[in-house]
């Protein structure tokens, strides 16, 4: 039997924790989506609270694949992932996944690029590719970057930067960029954060040779590619959905 | 419940087309069936009713498309669609494997394109066509014909001229009097009439205090307009001889039981799709249960069995 690429499935929650201010990191036990999923997939989780007609979009963070369970990083920015924030050891929700196309799993050694909650989906590249991948990651202050503890056991190399210089360089992730890259031989660029992040690096990461990838985001509804919320422009005038087509894309094919 | 027996209460025939359930799928809720062949099984469904299609590609509204309300959701895709032709050359071939009823949801900006659309999908592969007068987010969308009973009788006649095929006529719930309407395309000859599609919505972001959508309105679904959906099939019922399909917030069989009792011939399940991908074929195996309850033989013996309080003499 040919295996289904996406399920439905009923999922509990295993570990619910806030690993920063208004940021939450659960892990779902979800086996059927766990063994299908690839790096910089989503989901769509339904919180059943019968509050909420639409799932939400979430990157799936890490697999393990031997528990059947994989993490999600959220923040708060609404109803419904204030309602995802609430649930406890044990309860359920029903989570539709994997969904779109990850990151090109071919690169040898990628930089990895990100910014807030952007840093979730690379985390399962860094994973899926353990000790192959550097991460350059940005945030406003030494707190955004907690992110550190979570990449420590999958990369080679972590550069950090501060908008504030709190932690790491004063700057941003573009503004270290240039140098990073000249200093090592990566053969890709990976990146996921603030869509000015996104075109800031990509354009960077032109200039300097590298094939790069951006992960984008867009209201959702089915994530199937049948409701066209989430359409965009391409460069070449086609347009493409976020959820089917992406949300991974090439660097060229959406930032002209 | 055997497979057979849910077969034999389920199955159905609407104008000539034979369907194993009465369940069709909302047009723009649904796409071509094939993005949810992994999740339902499309052999359950009545009809597949396609996107809204023009003759020209649309690239739809720029900005948010979508909103969450209270029980339901605000859309203004804007019929984003690659056309008549793509879907006829690529996307039709594609999907005619899966076995299921095509119904295409047709959009014009004027009485001859829809004419031209019904000429083009005249074809053995369609088993009918939607005649969308509701489409409130494009100016060319259908509503000017979907607010006025001459103009939606004018499409109905000139796409029956151009088509064998069964008519369905789409209306819109955002009129004063649905009845009207309904008289009106019937009598223009449409052989079947589906509502609602969607009402006319709005939504405030209060930090920014500018409009959430791009388009500014939208179109309201889910199962906060049941009761006008409910209630407009059961007034329409009342009024014309020809089959109803029913939608507007059906979740669950016992909504969709609501709408039989009302009068429709058939159900489509539309938002639903997306809170839950599985939703046409959770919905037949319930409403098979719900018939066997109340020892029905067919889902035709539900239709219009709404029972009325006694009136004082
Ligand atoms: C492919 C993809 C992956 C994502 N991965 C993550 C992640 O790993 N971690 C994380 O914190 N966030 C992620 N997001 C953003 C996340 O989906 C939104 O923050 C979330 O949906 C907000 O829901 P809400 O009810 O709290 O907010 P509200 O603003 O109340 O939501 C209202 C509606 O808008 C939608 N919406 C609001 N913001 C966004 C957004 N930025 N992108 C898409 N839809 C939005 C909601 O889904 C909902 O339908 C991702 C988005 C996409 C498209
Ligand atoms: C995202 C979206 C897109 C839609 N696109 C169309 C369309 O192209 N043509 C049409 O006739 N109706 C369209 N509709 C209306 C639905 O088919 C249906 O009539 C309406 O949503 C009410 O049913 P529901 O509450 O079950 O969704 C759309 C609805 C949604 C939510």
């Amino acid at each position: 039997m040919i295996l289904p690429e996406k399920v439905t499935e009923a999922a509990s929650v295993i570990a619910q924790q806030e690993v920063a201010p208004d940021v939450f990191r659960m892990e779902l036990s979800s086996p059927a989506i766990t063994e299908l999923a690839k790096p910089g997939q989503f989901v769509q989780v339904r919180i059943l609270n019968g509050d909420h007609i639409l799932r939400r979009p979430l990157g799936i963070a890490e697999c393990d694949r031997t528990r059947g369970t994989f993490s999600l990083f959220y923040r708060i920015v609404g109803s419904g992932t204030r309602d995802l924030s609430l649930l406890v050891h044990g309860e359920n929700v029903n989570v539709l996944g994997p969904l779109g196309h990850g990151f090109d799993v071919s690169f040898q050694h990628p930089l990895l690029v990100g910014g807030g909650m952007g840093l979730s989906p690379l985390l399962s590249y860094a994973q899926a590719k353990r000790g192959a991948c550097d991460i350059l990651m940005g945030g406003k202050n030494a707190g955004e970057l907690f992110w550190q503890s979570f990449y420590a056991p999958y990369v080679e190399k972590t550069i950090l930067t501060t908008d504030d210089g709190s932690l790491g360089s004063h700057g941003f992730t573009t503004t270290v960029f240039p140098d990073i890259v000249k200093q090592e031989t990566y053969d890709g660029v990976l990146v996921c954060g603030p869509e000015i992040m996104m075109r800031g690096i990509a354009r960077l990461a032109k200039a300097a040779g590298l094939p790069c990838q951006v992960s984008l985001e867009k209201r959702m509804a089915c994530g199937l590619g049948a409701c066209l919320s989430c359409s965009i422009d391409t460069v070449n005038g086609a347009r493409k959905k976020v959820c089917k087509d992406g949300p991974v894309f090439w660097a060229e094919e959406v930032f002209a | 419940m055997t497979d057979a027996r849910e077969a034999a209460l389920l199955a159905t025939e609407l104008c000539g087309i034979k369907m194993q359930t009465p369940i069709l799928t909302g047009s723009g809720t649904f796409g071509f069936g094939e993005e949810f062949a992994d999740l339902t099984d499309l052999s359950r469904i009545g009809g597949v009713v396609v996107k809204g299609t023009t003759l020209k590609p649309r690239r739809g509204n720029d900005g948010v498309r979508i909103a969450e309300t209270p029980a339901g959701m605000l859309n203004c895709i804007g019929l984003e669609n690659p056309g008549i032709e793509v879907f006829l050359q690529k996307t039709l071939p594609r999907i005619r494997p899966y076995g299921m009823n095509i119904i295409v949801n047709v959009s014009g900006g004027s009485v001859e394109e829809y004419g031209l659309l019904a000429q083009k999908l005249d074809i053995p592969e369609i088993a009918a066509i939607e005649v969308n007068i509701s489409c409130p987010n494009v100016k060319e969308g259908g509503i000017v014909f979907g607010t006025d009973p001459d103009a939606a009788a004018a499409v109905t006649k000139e796409v029956k001229a151009h088509t064998k095929k069964p008519v369905i006529v789409k209306l819109s719930p955002n009129v004063t009097d649905i009845v009207a309407m309904a008289k009106a395309v019937e009598a223009a000859g449409a052989d079947m009439i589906s509502l609602i599609n969607t009402l006319l919505g709005m939504q405030i972001d209060t930090k920014t205090w500018k409009p959430v959508l791009g388009n500014i309105t939208g179109g309201l679904s889910g199962p906060c307009v049941k009761p006008v959906a409910v209630r407009m099939v059961w007034q329409v019922a009342q009024a014309v001889q020809v089959p109803i399909i029913g939608m507007g917030g059906i979740m669950t069989a016992e909504d969709a039981v609501e709408f039989f009792l009302a009068g429709a011939s058939a159900i489509a399940v539309g938002t639903a799709n997306f809170t839950d991908p599985t939703s046409t074929a959770r919905i037949a195996s319930e409403l098979a249960a719900y018939l066997e309850q109340h020892h029905l033989e067919n889902i035709r013996d539900l239709v219009g069995r709404l029972e009325l309080p006694a009136k004082e003499e």
